[in-house]
C-alpha cells in the first residue's frame, strides 16, 4: 500500500506539472464491456490486411450490437505485447497468434477454453488433426485456420536440365532421391543443389522429423521427454551431410533467413530452396522477368507413418481472451472469420494453406499457378508439431537447440555432441517445467 | 618528422575522417538506395548502390499499407512533449543539485546511477499496472509521462555538468548588482546553459522518437501508435519482410530526427561559444 501511495503521489505531482493536462485530449477512454470487441490481427501482407479489414467491416455492418475493432499487431512482438496485456488485464478480446505461442498463455489461464463455445459447423469443417494443434491438456485454446507448411521451391529450368524426375504430391522424392537430385544439380563453383536457410533451425528440424517417423518430443509416463534417436535425427544428418560431405548444400545459407536466400536462387546459385509455403509471394514479387519456378512437396521418408509425407506444423490461430466478458460474441466473430469462403480469402491474401476442409476445396485456391495446388494437396499430411503444448520448449529452443543445431549443420560438432546437448540439457529444462 | 602542419598528416586526417563518415553513413545510404529500388532489384544477388530504375512504388505501398502520417504525428507529439517536459524538470533540478549540496542531492545522484541499471522488461508490467490504475494506458499522455521519467535521470546527469561549468562568481556578481535569485537564473545562468539545454532536448526527443517497447505495450489503439511500432508491421512471421516498403517507411521515420538535429545543432555550437567567451 505504501508503494501505491508513493506512486499515486508521484503521478499526482507529474499531473500538477502539467503533463497530463497538456495532452488531456490525447487520453484514451477505457473501453469496457460496452465498447467494440478488440481483434488483434497479425496479418502483414497487403492483400491479407485488406481482406481482414473488409471482413471486419462486413461483420460490423451486420452486427451493430457486437462491433469489432481491427487492431494491427506484429509477429515480431506479439508475445511480449500479449504477455503484458494479459498481466495488466487489458488483453484484446480476439487474438490472432500461432499455436506454438498458445502453450504458456493457456497454462497461465489467459485464454478461454473454446470447447463450450465452438459452433457445430466450425467443429465439423476443421479436421481432428487440426484441432490437435490447438489442444492443450484437453482444452481447445484456439481455432486453427491457416497453415504455413514447408515446401521445395525449385528453379524449373535447372531441374529440367538435370533430367531429374519432377516429384508430385502423389509421388514425392524420397530423401535419398532428394540427395541424389541435389548432387545432379550441383555444379562446382556455380550452383548448389539446395540452400537450407537455417537462421532459425529448430522448428523445421523438429517438424521434418515426422517424415522419417521421428518426433524429438515424446510423451512418456505422462511427461514430455526429448529423444534424438535415428528417426529423429535422419533429416538433420542428411542436411549435415549435404553441407559438409557432399557439398551439395550452400554453407553460406545456414545463417540466412528464407528471404535472404532468394537473390541467390534467382541468380541460379541455388537450384532448390526448402521454404515455407507463404514465401511464394516474395518469389513471385521479386523474381526477374522470365524466371521460372515450381513448388514441390517436401521429400518423404521410407517406411515412416503416413507414407513418409507427414510434417509438423504450428498453424495460425484465433483465440478468445479469458478475461473478456463477451466470449460468445468473440466466438461468433471467429466463426464468421473462419467461414469456408472467408477462410479461403484469408489464406489467399497471406499465401497460406487454409485449415478448413471446405476452404481447401475453394476454386479460387485450386489452381496450379504459383504452386497453390501443391499446398492444398499436402494439407492432409500436416500434423500438430511435436513441440506444441510442450512447456519449456521456448527455453530449450533459445538456449540449447538453436546454437546446437547451428553448430551441427556448420560441422563444428558431431551427431553425438548434438544429441547430448539436445537430450541431456533439454530434458533438464523440461523437468523444471514438469515438477 | 611529421607535424600537424604537414600536408601528409592533414591529408591522412581527412582520409580517416572520410572513412569514419562513410562507415557512419553506410546504413543510411543503403536505406535510401533500398527505398527507391523495385522488388526485382531487391531480389537481385548483385547488390548495387544506385537503383537501376528508381521508383517511388515502395513509398506508395508503405503509405497505402500503414497509417504512416498519423503515426508520425503521434511520434512528433510524444517526442516534442517528452523533450519539453524533461528539460523543464531537469534544468531547475540540476541547478539545485549542483549549487545546493546536501544529503538529498547526493541521494538523488545515487538514484540517477541506479535507475540506469533497470532494463525495460523488468519495469514494464508494474509500470503497466500503475498506468492502468490512472487510466493512462493507451494514451499518448501516459506514454509522454513514461518517457519523461525514463529520460530524466540521464538528462539530469548531463545538465549537471553544464551547470557546474558556469562559474559561481558570475551569480555572485549578479547578486551584487541587485539581481534576485530568479532573475539571476533567468538572465545569467540560463543563457549560459543553452548548449546543455539544447543537448538535453535533442537527447530526449531522439530517445522518445525512436523508442519502441513502451510504445508497443502501452498503446493499443491503431490511431495512437507511434512510428517505431508501425514499422514492425512490415515484418511477417519467421523474419519475412516487405523490404521495399519497410525501407521507405524507415527512411521517413529517420528524417524528422535528422531535421530536428539540423535545426538545433547551430544553437548547440553557438551556445558553446557564448559560454566560452563569458567564462
Amino acid at each position: 500500500m505504501r508503494r501505491r501511495d508513493f506512486l499515486t503521489a508521484a503521478a499526482g505531482s507529474a499531473g500538477a506539472a502539467g503533463a497530463t493536462a497538456l495532452l488531456g485530449g490525447c487520453a484514451g477512454s477505457a473501453d469496457g464491456a460496452s465498447g467494440p470487441l478488440q481483434y488483434l490481427s497479425l496479418a502483414w501482407q497487403k492483400e491479407s490486411i485488406e481482406v481482414n479489414k473488409a471482413l471486419v467491416a462486413a461483420w460490423n455492418e451486420h452486427n451493430p450490437s457486437a462491433r469489432v475493432r481491427y487492431v494491427q499487431g506484429s509477429w515480431e512482438s506479439v508475445h511480449d505485447q500479449l504477455l503484458t496485456s494479459f498481466e495488466g488485464g487489458e488483453a484484446p478480446d480476439v487474438i490472432h497468434d500461432e499455436a506454438n505461442d498458445l502453450t504458456d498463455f493457456a497454462h497461465g489461464g489467459y485464454l478461454a477454453d473454446l470447447r463450450p463455445l465452438l459452433p457445430p459447423d466450425l467443429k465439423r469443417q476443421i479436421s481432428r488433426a487440426n484441432w490437435d494443434t490447438a489442444t492443450i491438456e484437453g482444452g481447445v485454446y484456439g481455432v486453427p485456420f491457416l497453415h504455413d507448411p514447408r515446401v521445395l521451391v525449385a528453379n524449373r529450368k535447372l531441374l529440367q536440365r538435370s533430367g531429374a524426375r519432377t516429384p508430385t504430391v502423389q509421388r514425392p522424392w524420397s530423401w535419398e532421391e532428394f540427395e541424389d537430385v541435389a548432387k545432379e544439380l550441383t555444379v562446382r563453383g556455380r550452383t548448389y543443389g539446395v540452400a537450407w536457410s537455417m537462421k532459425e533451425p529448430v522448428n523445421q528440424s523438429v517438424n521434418l522429423t515426422l517424415s522419417t517417423g521421428g518426433a524429438v518430443f515424446h510423451r512418456e509416463r505422462g511427461k514430455d521427454v526429448i529423444r534424438f534417436d535415428e528417426p529423429d535425427s535422419a533429416v538433420a544428418e542428411l542436411i549435415h551431410r549435404q553441407v559438409n560431405t557432399d557439398r551439395t548444400a550452400a554453407r553460406s545459407s545456414l545463417g540466412m533467413a528464407g528471404s535472404d536466400t532468394l537473390p541467390g536462387f534467382f541468380a541460379g546459385r541455388y537450384a532448390i530452396l526448402p521454404l515455407n509455403f507463404s514465401f511464394r509471394q516474395q518469389v513471385r514479387q521479386q523474381a526477374p522477368d522470365g524466371f521460372e519456378w515450381v513448388t514441390l512437396p517436401m521429400p518423404a521418408g521410407r517406411g515412416a507413418p503416413g507414407g513418409g509425407q507427414l510434417q509438423g506444423v504450428s498453424p495460425q490461430t484465433l483465440s478468445v481472451a479469458q478475461d473478456t466478458s463477451r466470449k460468445k460474441a468473440a466466438m461468433a466473430f471467429i466463426a464468421f472469420m473462419t467461414r469456408p469462403d472467408h477462410m479461403a480469402r484469408l489464406a489467399k491474401g497471406d499465401w497460406l494453406v487454409p485449415a478448413g476442409t471446405e476452404a481447401l476445396r475453394d476454386p479460387a485456391l485450386d489452381t496450379a499457378e504459383h504452386g497453390w495446388r501443391t499446398g492444398l494437396r499436402i494439407a492432409s499430411d500436416l500434423r500438430a508439431s511435436p513441440v506444441l503444448g510442450v512447456r519449456g520448449y521456448p527455453e530449450w529452443k533459445d538456449k540449447v537447440a538453436t546454437p546446437a543445431f547451428q553448430e551441427y549443420y556448420a560441422g563444428s560438432i558431431g551427431l553425438r555432441a548434438l544429441r547430448a546437448k539436445l537430450v541431456d540439457d533439454g530434458n533438464r529444462i523440461l523437468a523444471r517445467y514438469q515438477r | 618528422m611529421i607535424t600537424d602542419r604537414s600536408p601528409f598528416a592533414r591529408a591522412g586526417q581527412y582520409l580517416a575522417l572520410l572513412c569514419y563518415l562513410v562507415f557512419l553513413a553506410f546504413p543510411l545510404l543503403w536505406l535510401v538506395s533500398t527505398a527507391f529500388k523495385s522488388p526485382q532489384e531487391l531480389g537481385s544477388v548483385d547488390a548495387e548502390w544506385l537503383p537501376r530504375h528508381p521508383s517511388l512504388d515502395s513509398f506508395a505501398a508503405a503509405f497505402e499499407q500503414q497509417p504512416l502520417v498519423r503515426s508520425a504525428l503521434n511520434s512528433l507529439v510524444v517526442a516534442s512533449c517528452a523533450a519539453a517536459l524533461s528539460v523543464a524538470v531537469a534544468v531547475p533540478a540540476a541547478y539545485v543539485m549542483v549549487r545546493y549540496r546536501s544529503v538529498v542531492g547526493r541521494a538523488a545522484t545515487g538514484w540517477i546511477l541506479v535507475s540506469q541499471m533497470f532494463p525495460f522488461v523488468l519495469v514494464i508490467i508494474p509500470l503497466f499496472l500503475v498506468l492502468k490504475s490512472f487510466h493512462l494506458v493507451n494514451s499518448l499522455s501516459g506514454l509522454i509521462l513514461v518517457y519523461v521519467v525514463w529520460n530524466l535521470p540521464f538528462a539530469l546527469w548531463m545538465l549537471q555538468g553544464y551547470v557546474r561549468a558556469v562559474p559561481a562568481s558570475l551569480e555572485e556578481a549578479a547578486a551584487i548588482d541587485g539581481c534576485g535569485r530568479l532573475r539571476t537564473l533567468r538572465s545569467v545562468v540560463l543563457p549560459l546553459l543553452t548548449p546543455g539545454v539544447v543537448a538535453t532536448v535533442m537527447f530526449s526527443f531522439v530517445t522518445a522518437w525512436n523508442e519502441f517497447f513502451f510504445a508497443l505495450v502501452l498503446l493499443k489503439s491503431p490511431e495512437k501508435q507511434t512510428m517505431s511500432v508501425i514499422l514492425t508491421h512490415f515484418i511477417g512471421a519467421e523474419g519475412a519482410a516487405d523490404l521495399g516498403p519497410l525501407a521507405a517507411a524507415a527512411l521517413m521515420a529517420t528524417l524528422p530526427s535528422l531535421l530536428f538535429f539540423a535545426l538545433l545543432q547551430r544553437r548547440l555550437v553557438s551556445g558553446v561559444l557564448s559560454g566560452a567567451v563569458k567564462g
